[in-house]
């Protein structure tokens, strides 16, 4: 699909614009959706658009009765803010929150948030696309599968279908 | 040398972390993996998918002919798979 932006619904990016607010969280609790979009919406009276995407564990078909995240504690935080940082350099956003949960999560549960707010929506669209391809292929979480049959599925395998996505920002 | 194992890396190779001395002629992550993989068939077994291991010197991602440059922290680990 191909969209062609009105001028003045364009987001050019503007050297004057203040430093976007970013939020990144790592933590084992659940996340509420509703408060973050409400904080990033307040925080400034110019923000026009807020763009959200929940990441939910699936039960892959009845197969899993939970997923295991395990992260790299340190980094996971630093690699988050550095892909992050990269989006409010490309888009004129003015908030960027990221939260990612570690442990056990059972089906149905919240995975991952981001929060992307602007004061047009393309560019809060955008960071939050951007946000997730880069943080699904380089931020430090692996997921093990345990099954509804009380044995442990192994590894989930990278998909080349993140990594494409991903790719496709760098072109 | 703190070096650090996560996921499928982690459970082959028996330990999540280690403290070891790496010899002045090992320069590079990809010389320190040979290395490593000398010392025992686990680390070998761990290693064997060289394609599938990234790894981070210091908390950050870098490709398998970087210079280990004095690094306190290099971390192994499968590709990853969070989102």
């Amino acid at each position: 699909m191909t969209t062609h932006a009105h001028p003045a619904d364009r987001d050019a990016p503007q050297d004057d614009r203040p430093q976007a607010a970013i939020t990144v969280r790592i933590q084992r609790e659940d996340f509420d959706t509703a408060r973050e979009i409400e904080r990033l919406s307040a925080a400034d009276p110019n923000v026009g658009a807020v763009v959200s995407f929940t990441g939910l564990c699936r039960d892959e078909g009845g197969r899993l009765s939970a997923l295991e995240l395990e992260h790299y504690p340190g980094m996971a935080e630093a690699e988050i803010e550095r892909i992050a940082r990269d989006a409010t350099a490309r888009w004129p956003v003015t908030g960027l929150t990221a939260i990612h949960r570690h442990g056990k999560i059972a089906p149905g549960e919240n995975i991952v948030l981001v929060v992307a707010a602007s004061r047009h929506r393309a560019a809060a669209f955008q960071a939050a696309d951007f946000l997730m391809d880069y943080l699904k292929t380089r931020a430090p979480f692996w997921k093990k599968e345990h099954l509804r049959d009380g044995g442990t599925g192994g590894w989930v395998d990278a998909r080349e279908a993140d990594k494409k996505a991903a790719d496709r920002w760098s072109r | 040398m703190q070096l650090r194992y996560f996921a499928w890396v982690r459970e082959r190779i028996g330990r999540d972390a280690e403290t070891i001395e790496v010899p002045h002629d090992v320069a590079t992550v990809g010389a320190l993996i040979d290395w490593l993989s000398a010392r025992d068939e686990a680390y070998a077994g761990a290693f064997a998918e060289r394609d599938a291991i990234k790894v981070a010197l210091d908390q950050e991602h870098v490709d398998h002919d970087a210079p280990l440059n004095g690094a306190r922290e290099a971390a192994f680990f499968p590709p990853m798979t969070g989102g």
